[in-house]
């Protein structure tokens, strides 16, 4: 699957996007952000407050317990201040 | 005749009686037309802004305006309603985003356009990065935007 990072995440992450292959146990977006998070110390600082991170598959939000099985694209991204 | 959804994100600067007269082109069922536009302010707390740059994730961003526009559409009988946001480079001074509402009468034109901005302040994927004489840094999304974006949720 694609994964994408925006503004801050995308910075302290080091790209803007990758394609992942997690295991097969790794099934929600909170998983998802825990299994990045042991990947090594640039994704555990990057992912080091999950609960101000958000979500989105295939282009719409999503909460931490979303299943991720299927999902084409994530993207894991800070609050949003547009507008 | 069919509600005209314009939904823009763009670089370049809009011009908002330009995009007026768009929306009430060749119509006679329109008695009121609201129009909100964010615009760069200079200072922040305090402290003064060089400019914002906003980043935004390109196909979301588009998708969850065109989300909030189908809910303003079902909610309020809208003739017309535009969305323009504006990402890249801002000093203070210029236009930041633009919202439109058309309607028959004034009511729904006015709530529709709080309850776009309300949404879009929330949940639309932009960011913005501001620089000052201090440096640069990420803008914190604030929690009276999310409290503003529930008021609209029926009970």
């Amino acid at each position: 699957m694609k994964v994408k990072y925006f503004a801050w995440v995308r910075e302290r992450v080091g790209k803007a996007e990758e394609t992942l292959e997690p295991p097969a146990d790794v099934r929600t977006v909170g998983d998802l952000m825990a299994w990045l998070a042991g990947q090594n110390e640039t994704y555990a600082h990057a992912f080091e407050t999950p609960r101000v991170i958000r979500a989105a598959i295939d282009q719409a939000h999503v909460k931490p317990d979303t299943m991720i099985a299927g999902a084409r694209e994530i993207a894991f991204f800070p609050p949003m201040t547009g507008g | 005749m069919t509600a005209q959804v314009t939904i823009r994100i763009q670089e370049a600067d809009f011009d908002i009686a330009r995009e007026i007269a768009v929306l009430t082109r060749a119509r006679t069922d329109i008695g009121a037309v609201v129009s909100f536009s964010g615009i760069c302010r200079g200072s922040e707390a305090g402290e003064a802004i060089a400019a914002l740059t906003l980043e935004h994730y390109p196909g979301m961003a588009e998708a969850e305006i065109a989300r909030h526009a189908d809910t303003a559409m079902s909610r309020w009988p809208l003739t017309g309603l535009t969305v323009i946001h504006r990402v890249g480079r801002i000093v203070p001074g210029e236009n930041i985003v633009l919202v439109l509402t058309a309607s028959k009468h004034r009511q729904a034109a006015f709530q529709a356009a709080e309850f776009m901005m309300d949404y879009l302040k929330a949940h639309a994927p932009f960011w913005k990065r501001e620089e000052s004489a201090g440096g640069s840094g990420w803008v914190d999304a604030r929690d009276h935007d999310d409290d503003a974006a529930a008021r609209w949720t029926k009970s």
